[in-house]
């Protein structure tokens, strides 16, 4: 907790700490980034970087006010946002299908796990070119890639969170009167959300990747094609408002699962939350 | 005597099949309706395998038991699901209305004094509410044969003291019958109206203790049945192993 952590051999034992002093570690984690950005300003100014290789934070800035007052991001933005929402809730249904039929029961294992554990040893990024074939170079490919990538860790994570949960708590279900359905409700399923949204995360993680290939696949629209525009023309500025966009897209998807998390997993001691 | 709540006969169980030496031997075994029986026994000598017979956890295979339709099971740790606040644990499984379960569930968190942390997640339970709060679980069953594993045996020495009366009062309000397995001589002497000793899958002593209720440690009679139970379980009193001395 002390600004001299170098000086202390043994880290202080890390308690839950007030509230206070977490606005205030916040506020100091974000020092350095600041800095940084300072530098890089300070240094295009006085000119150690070609601008043309490397706009400065002020050009970022202007770019995007320029392309949020005309309309195009919000535009591309939102383009981008539909696909990742669609592609999530393809891989959503899917991936808790089939965690559910692979983990509830070992017939459903045998048939289902063998097949995804062989897909997911695949590259899901190489069916790029089988993809473009079968669906060619519109919607359905950048939808279908974002579905694809986002599907297993759902899977994944599901299937090891029901297969994980603690038998003697499903053996004191069956005694206090749980029927099948009763335990699946009570027991098994709440017992593998804590996992599963763990394999929520991932997933968003792989659907914006997923995204940034598929939006170079000849796009028309959307955030990757707004980068891929701008490097025909060198806009160096509207590139990094691009990767700046999905920066934030991918840190505020984050939030989102963590504050589903926080909302859904209240049961757990605060200690393992902040962890 | 009326009508056994449970009764086995000829029972045995074996883990690897026909052939592999038996956990419980021939179990013979009439629980009254209203008993309190401690179950003494090493680690091993087949407690566990019988509580979970009694359970109806495991099937009967060989043998005879004829078991009470309401069972209810307190475990050693206390198997609370985490997720559920404290009173819909106690009201987990229960049938009915709602509102009827959440009373009901109430009702008897009052009864193990628990109910300021009816709306408290199980992790924020210390060791000794958690056992409350399973033995709530078991009791809002109304059970006929009411089986407890080694309950107190996480707790500190204080918390088992005021958790082993607490079990002696609700046993004596509701009158269900106990079958408590336990390591702990003094323990089965303090709330048992029977104490059985299994070695090796057979029953190697049946003693009944005649003392009166609210049971003492100081009271005449008390040490001799300690001691004979010490001995049935090849411990001689200062706790070293009779059979290596003997050796």
């Amino acid at each position: 907790m002390s600004g001299q952590a170098i000086a202390v051999p043994v880290a202080p034992p890390r308690v839950s700490r007030p509230r206070s002093t977490w606005k205030l570690s916040g506020a100091r984690r974000l020092l350095v980034p600041i800095l940084l950005v300072a530098l890089w300003q300070g240094a295009a100014d006085a000119g150690f970087v070609s601008t043309r290789l490397l706009a400065p934070p002020n050009a970022i800035a202007v770019a995007a006010w320029e392309l949020i007052v005309s309309g195009e991001l919000p535009y591309h933005l939102l383009v981008s946002l539909q696909r990742v929402a669609i592609g999530l809730a393809i891989a959503l249904s899917a991936g808790v299908s089939l965690g559910l039929i692979a983990g509830l029961s070992k017939l459903g294992e045998d048939a289902v796990d063998a097949t995804l554990q062989m897909l997911r040893a695949l590259p899901f990024l190489a069916l790029v070119p089988l993809f473009i074939l079968w669906l060619g170079i519109g919607e359905a490919t950048k939808i279908a890639l974002v579905a694809l990538g986002a599907t297993f860790p759902i899977y994944l994570t599901l299937f090891g969170g029901i297969r994980g949960v603690d038998p003697k708590l499903i053996e004191a279900g069956r005694i206090f009167g749980l029927d099948r359905w009763g335990l699946i409700r009570h027991v098994v399923l709440p017992g593998a959300l804590p996992q599963a949204l763990v394999g929520l995360r991932y997933a968003l993680g792989t659907a914006w990747l997923s995204l940034v290939v598929g939006e170079q696949i000849n796009a028309t629209a959307g955030i990757g094609f707004l980068v891929m525009d701008a490097r025909e023309f060198l806009r160096i500025d509207i590139i990094l408002v691009g990767l700046l966009v999905y920066a934030l897209l991918g840190l505020g998807a984050d939030q989102l699962v963590r504050m589903l998390e926080r909302r859904a997993l209240a049961w757990r001691p605060s200690l393992i939350q902040e962890g | 005597m009326a009508e056994p709540v449970v009764s086995l006969r000829a029972l045995s169980r074996r883990f690897h099949g026909p052939e592999s030496p038996p956990v419980l031997d021939r179990i013979e075994l009439d629980i009254a309706a209203g008993e309190f029986v401690a179950l003494l026994g090493r680690s091993g000598s087949g407690k566990t395998t019988l509580l979970r017979t009694l359970a109806g956890l495991d099937l009967v295979t060989e043998g005879k038991a004829i078991l009470p339709s309401r069972s209810a099971v307190v475990f050693q740790e206390p198997r609370l699901l985490p997720w559920k606040p404290v009173w819909q644990n106690v009201a987990l499984g229960l049938r009915g209305s709602a509102a009827r379960t959440r009373e009901r569930a109430l009702n008897a968190l009052g009864e193990v004094e628990l109910t300021h942390r009816a709306e408290a997640w199980p992790l924020t339970l210390s060791g000794g509410e958690a056992q409350r709060a399973g033995l709530a679980r078991a009791l809002v069953r109304e059970p006929e044969l009411l089986l407890l594993d080694e309950p107190f045996a996480s707790l500190d020495a204080l918390t088992r003291l005021r958790m082993q009366s607490l079990v002696s009062e609700l046993w004596a309000a509701h009158r269900p019958a106990v079958l408590l397995v336990t390591h702990d001589v003094e323990e089965a002497l303090l709330l048992a109206s029977r104490v059985l000793v299994l070695a090796n899958g057979r029953f190697i002593d049946d003693v009944a203790v005649p003392l009166p209720r609210p049971r003492r440690r100081s009271a005449p009679g008390f040490d001799a049945l300690r001691l004979r139970l010490l001995a049935a379980l090849g411990v001689d009193e200062d706790g070293h192993d009779a059979a290596a001395k003997a050796a």
